[in-house]
């Protein structure tokens, strides 16, 4: 199982904090917001996977963290 | 060492707190830098009444953490202090203080800007304000940072 975070105002589009994919496709980081939303990414948006930030294009495994959010603001 | 705060904290008593149990008998210390970061009630023009600060519990340790160890191998530091609030703030309230210890002050000046820098260029939080007509907002960037002298 993968877990799929999303924080600020991506967490607002999307309407939820998480969600949870099985594991069996091999798929990138792109391909799994386009699994579970049907549409591209956002523009502009950054990427982790297991808490580091990440490209677009990594792979993603079984038990992986991914997490998708807008630029920083913090400080 | 890096401290998420879930309430309000008073940046000077957590210097002095820390001061006495981590520094104070290192008589090698010779310069301390402290930059405390605290609420506006404005941004682009608006006023804001309140703002809500979250964060990546766990991911925002960690870069933070890094961060702090990146800037450290390059500079001449004993310690390091970093401070930052979450939840819900009202204008004035403390949201960062990095604290740095050296042996000269030209790295506590220079790691204390540069780990302030780095924390708001790349430690996930995000700031939304509740602006004066009650709207919220999510901030989308930064003020700009250091322009040198």
């Amino acid at each position: 199982m993968i877990t799929v975070k999303y924080f600020a105002s991506l967490q607002d589009t999307v309407g939820k904090a998480e969600d949870k994919l099985d594991a069996s496709a091999n798929l990138s980081i792109e391909a799994i917001w386009q699994t579970l939303h049907n549409t591209p990414l956002p523009k502009g948006m950054l990427v982790s996977l297991n808490q580091e930030y990440a490209a677009l294009t990594d792979p993603v495994k079984d038990g992986d963290e991914v997490a998708y959010f807008p630029p920083v603001t913090g400080g | 060492m890096i401290h998420i705060l879930t309430e309000p904290f008073d940046p000077w008593q957590v210097l002095a707190d820390y001061q006495k149990t981590h520094i104070d008998g290192k008589h090698s210390y010779g310069a301390t830098g402290v930059f405390v970061g605290t609420m506006r009630d404005f941004n682009d023009a608006h006023g804001v009444q309140q703002m809500e600060l979250s964060h990546y519990p766990g991911m925002t340790e960690k870069q933070t953490e890094k961060i702090i160890n990146r800037i450290t191998d390059e500079w001449d530091v004993l310690d390091v202090l970093v401070c930052h609030r979450v939840g819900v703030l009202l204008p004035s309230d403390p949201i960062v203080m990095v604290a740095v210890w050296s042996h000269h002050r030209v790295d506590a000046f220079e790691v204390s800007r540069a780990v302030m820098e780095k924390l708001k260029s790349e430690a996930p939080f995000w700031k939304k304000e509740v602006r004066d007509n009650s709207d919220k907002h999510w901030v989308e960037k930064n003020t700009a940072g250091y322009k040198g002298v």
